[in-house]
């Protein structure tokens, strides 16, 4: 649900990174905030435990320009990963404007994938959402591990209809903002198509 | 989709921050500040000036949605009113007719009494203009505004 401040001319939009525990998706929102100007970003939250798992959610502001001459912000919220934060994965994705589902490559987290990827239909079901109607995105993400899956094998598991993709390397940037820039043009594609 | 879009105009926004300048000076408060549910801060009055009203507005939406978690599984319809006690600072968050949280930051300037007190006008106002404003986007649903954007100035965004 994007929020449009005609007073302060401002378009506010939700992205969700979604994907299964240690796929990477903190990391892009690291890597995203660390790579973009200070007066465009406001402060990255991360709600994790003492080692670093994401507990809650990670929070990102962005600016990223006008259009039109309206401001366009994007707030960008990861869910935890782990299975059994799933009560926790279904608050983060209200009000949801777009998903990028971040893929862990490695042949070894294929079901975790999957897994991952059933529970964020479920999830978008119960919220009235569904993946076909929602700006939606994949990344294949740690390509540059050892024991990866090809990105067909990816592709006919987890994108057999062909939304956007990308591989990443989310530690090094490969492939981040690529994401980011696909799933906001979806959003602000739907949002010109008032189709909601 | 699940949820209608928020939509903010002028005249509506206006009426809106008369309340929150209202609540800061009758409750003697901080800072009042209103969200909607998803995090986006809509309103803010008082001294907002040393604040990350940003990170506040998703932590705080953070919260309710938790809150309301917790409320579901008790079988409680919501718990809509929630009180954070500090040792400078105290923070009040009331849930506004499930659209839009209203938070307010206190110290011991004054009292949760009379905070309360303050917030149970406020909401009321509050609850009728927001209700308004919802009839209002429905029935307007999309403005010329967005209509007009095109595909190159959707990728003029991303060429830099």
């Amino acid at each position: 649900m994007s929020f449009i401040n005609y007073l302060s001319r401002e378009i506010n939009c939700k992205i969700v990174y979604y994907g299964p525990g240690l796929c990477g998706k903190t990391t892009n929102l690291q890597y995203i905030y660390n790579k973009t100007n200070p007066e465009a970003k406001g402060k990255m939250i991360s709600l994790a435990t003492e080692t670093e798992r994401t507990l809650f959610f990670d929070f990102l502001p962005l600016a990223l320009g006008e259009i039109r001459g309206f401001k366009t912000r994007f707030h960008l919220y990861t869910v935890p990963g782990q299975v059994f934060y799933d009560a926790s994965r279904k608050l983060i994705l209200k009000g949801v404007d777009g998903v990028v589902f971040v893929v862990d490559s490695q042949i070894a987290r294929m079901e975790a994938n999957i897994e991952s990827m059933e529970n964020l239909q479920s999830n978008l079901v119960e919220q009235g959402y569904s993946l076909d109607k929602v700006p939606y995105v994949v990344q294949y993400n740690k390509r540059d591990m050892p024991a990866v899956a090809s990105i067909e094998e990816l592709r006919a598991e987890l994108n057999p209809d062909g939304v956007p993709e990308f591989p990443a390397v989310a530690t090094t940037g490969e492939g981040v903002f690529e994401t980011l820039k696909a799933v906001a043009k979806l959003v602000l594609t739907e949002l010109k198509r008032g189709g909601r | 989709m699940a949820s209608p879009q928020m939509v903010m105009y002028e005249r509506e926004f206006h009426q809106v921050q008369a309340v929150v300048d209202h609540l800061v000076r009758a409750a003697n408060a901080q800072v009042v500040f209103i969200i909607d549910k998803n995090g986006q801060l809509i309103a803010a009055a008082g001294e907002t000036g040393q604040l990350d009203t940003t990170s506040l507005a998703s932590l705080t939406a953070g919260n309710i949605a938790a809150t309301g978690g917790i409320a579901k599984l008790l079988r409680e319809n919501e718990f809509s009113t929630q009180f954070h006690e500090g040792e400078r600072s105290n923070i009040h968050i009331q849930l506004v007719g499930k659209r839009v949280i209203l938070v307010v930051i206190f110290d011991n300037k004054t009292s949760l009494g009379l905070v309360r007190l303050r917030v149970k006008k406020a909401s009321e106002q509050l609850d009728s203009i927001f209700e308004a404003l919802a009839v209002k986007a429905e029935t307007s649903h999309q403005s010329g505004a967005f209509a007009e954007i095109t595909d190159d100035d959707i990728d003029k965004l991303f060429n830099d």
